[in-house]
């Protein structure tokens, strides 16, 4: 189907955004605090705005969070419980000697005391480090050691991970676990969690001013390894106002973000979005599958659901007959994010749900929405929607100049400020000013802009993959590659994947006495899988005797990629000779 | 040959899958649902059991449902070695 002349979906109106036109002319970001119910000149601190400032407006007994465990145990918590449990926590690591600033990671599944310690710690001053709980040995210490961690929250299964990299954290003096039940503590391990803690019905937050650092999330480049983007308490306003008018959350909505915390999604819009506007919200612990999520939406009554492609796709497959077998007629309002949405898949939503996945397009350095389909507005699917009111993007030609012509490629760019940039990139100054360019802040996304002003995705800029929602650094995975005994030096690179967009392959070349079989195949695999994340580990190992390279020694991944994905090869004037 | 499959299936997954070594994961426990095994490594167990039991698992029989747990893998597994 030809994207540009697809059916066009309609979302319903009487939207929290109203006038869009209206407020695209006139919307400034010193409105924001205004416009999302926030404060006017402080308090700042995000933990507190996301808690106790909603019980102070009377809503304290609401419920914030309702929580289903992997084993289907069910759990509520009200805005009150949030915010003495977050007090107890934020005590808790104040005694333990922790001092605003310092870094305390959590690392876990989606536990209650993931989003309650994480407020708690930000009612402290720290800044919290989310990391997904996938992670593994080599994932973890990389993010660790260039954060120096103080402290760790984690669970005991976890724990035993972190034991493995201990040593090489130098700074890593906490490892809290919650319920560790018998568990042999080890010296820096300590035991805290809202199961045994009690909970504290007053502490003094931090007094945060807009710019004192708050969240610290990685994220993956082409080069190097994975960049700690550096984000502030004076980003609120950005997550709850995009919550408010892109998610069009309400009073009594029950919200659905199906992101993990350990990516950004998961704390933009799974912590700070919903709970700053005081929205009730469903975490959903545990794996995915059709029945299990469908069952969620219904038996919960979920409202609004932000979700991701890749997850729409596994519901497509299951077919509409999938989704009828369950009333899910409680859903309103249906968005996605993480990577770009075919139009297959809104049309698709259209039929299955009655209404269509609106798109949305950032990123961790955003820290919030930047291109979006906002309700109300007509949607093209396949296309990331306009830019978000008071965001200017554009589309910049190889010069760093906006591109005029419609529907011309270019790289994605937004004009700074607004209020969730990052702010640096932690110990890596030439990384964080390299992405400014202009004026502008340069994304790696490559897009063009059609001539009703619609943003539509194209690729990346760059060797970055995108799989599953999730970028992966090809330089962390050859990296970790070369920790295998077998591998000599390898390239990794994005396939095509009808599920994930795209999923990891990787060309490997052997040391001498190592023969390609499958066996070794899926030793490589695995290796990788239990040192960086199964979102890194090659899907695919292909056998090579070398690979190519320019002159300088340089791997030409570009080269792979096109063969991969059937494209021209281009310019390969710089490839070295046989 | 049953309790030997059972025996090997579960041996793979505690080594590959698991950080708790006292974690108790029997026949019946969701390795899917629990995050045990996500969709990524789902791979990774499907390509253990092709190779093992030298048969092949189309990405349909390979699904979240079938791999949920060592019961709903054996009875592939079993299936595939009647069918093959």
């Amino acid at each position: 189907m030809n994207e540009r002349t697809a059916p066009r979906g309609k979302a319903s109106g009487n939207s929290n955004i109203g006038d869009i036109d209206a407020r695209r002319r006139e919307f400034k970001w010193n409105r924001a605090r205004q416009e999302a119910g926030l404060p006017e000149g402080g308090p700042f601190n995000i933990g507190w705005l996301c808690t106790d400032r909603i019980c102070e407006s009377g809503s304290g007994e609401k419920t914030a969070l309702i929580w289903q465990s992997s084993t289907d145990e069910i759990k509520r918590f009200s805005f009150d419980d949030l915010r003495r449990y977050s007090n107890a926590y934020g005590r808790y690591f104040t005694d333990l000697g922790l001092d605003p600033g310092d870094r305390v990671a959590v690392f876990m599944d989606r536990t209650p005391d993931l989003y309650i310690g994480f407020l708690g710690g930000l009612k402290a001053g720290l800044v919290m480090q989310p990391l997904f709980s996938a992670f593994g040995e080599e994932a973890l210490e990389q993010r660790l050691r260039n954060a120096g961690t103080r402290a760790i929250l984690t669970s005991r299964k976890l724990a035993f991970r972190i034991r493995k990299i201990r040593d090489k954290c130098p700074a890593l003096e906490h490892v809290i676990i919650i319920e560790p039940g018998d568990l042999q503590m080890k010296e820096g391990e300590q035991a805290f969690g809202i199961a045994d803690a009690e909970p504290l019905d007053s502490f003094t937050c931090y007094e945060a001013k807009e710019e004192t650092p708050s969240i610290l999330h990685y994220t993956s480049g082409t080069t190097g390894q994975p960049k700690g983007a550096l984000h502030t308490h004076g980003s609120l306003p950005a997550q709850a106002l995009t919550t408010k008018w892109v998610l069009d959350l309400k009073k009594d909505d029950l919200y659905w973000c199906t992101a993990d915390p350990g990516w950004v999604t998961g704390t933009s819009y799974g912590i700070l979005g919903p709970w700053s506007l005081g929205v009730t919200q469903l975490v959903l612990d545990g794996g995915f599958t059709v029945n299990r999520w469908y069952e969620a939406i219904q038996n919960h009554g979920v409202t609004v659901w932000y979700s991701a492609p890749t997850a729409i796709r596994m519901l497509m497959k299951e077919g509409i007959e999938g989704a009828g077998q369950f009333d899910l007629s409680s859903l309103r309002h249906l968005a996605s994010v993480g990577e770009p949405l075919n139009p297959e898949a809104v049309i698709w939503s259209q039929e299955a749900y009655g209404r269509p996945f609106h798109d949305t397009w950032w990123q961790t350095e955003t820290g919030a929405m930047m291109v979006t389909n906002l309700p109300g507005m007509e949607i093209r699917p396949g296309s990331m929607g306009k830019p978000f009111p008071g965001i200017t993007a554009a589309v910049l030609d190889e010069a760093n100049k906006p591109i005029d012509e419609p529907n011309k490629p270019g790289q994605l760019a937004v004009r700074p400020p607004w209020p969730s940039i990052f702010r640096a990139y932690w110990e890596r100054e030439e990384a964080y000013k390299s992405k400014f360019v202009n004026g502008w802040y340069l994304t790696g996304d490559q897009a063009c802009i059609d001539e009703d002003g619609y943003f539509w995705f194209m690729g990346r800029d760059d060797d970055v993959i995108n799989t599953g929602g999730h970028l992966v650094g090809p330089f962390e995975i050859e990296s970790a590659l070369l920790g295998h005994e077998a591998v000599a030096e390898s390239a990794a690179i994005g396939k095509p994947d009808k599920v994930n967009m795209e999923v990891v392959k990787a060309f490997v070349a052997l040391k001498a006495g190592f023969e390609p079989n499958r066996k070794l195949e899926m030793s490589i695999m695995n290796f990788i899988r239990k040192k960086l994340s199964p979102l890194a580990m090659p899907q695919e190992i292909e056998f090579v005797d070398k690979l190519p390279k320019t002159r300088s020694g340089k791997i030409m991944r570009r080269l792979l990629r096109a063969k991969e994905w059937g494209e021209e090869v281009g310019d390969t004037s710089t490839l070295e000779d046989d | 040959m049953s309790s030997e499959m059972r025996d090997k299936i579960l041996e793979f997954i505690r080594d590959e899958y698991l950080d708790d070594e006292d974690q108790v994961i029997d026949e019946g426990t969701s390795l899917i649902t629990s995050g045990i095994v996500d969709s990524f490594s789902m791979v990774s167990l499907k390509n253990f059991l092709e190779d093992e039991y030298k048969i092949s698992l189309s990405d349909e029989e390979a699904s979240a449902e079938a791999f949920n747990t060592l019961n709903s893998i054996l009875k592939l597994v079993r299936t595939k070695l009647g069918s093959e």
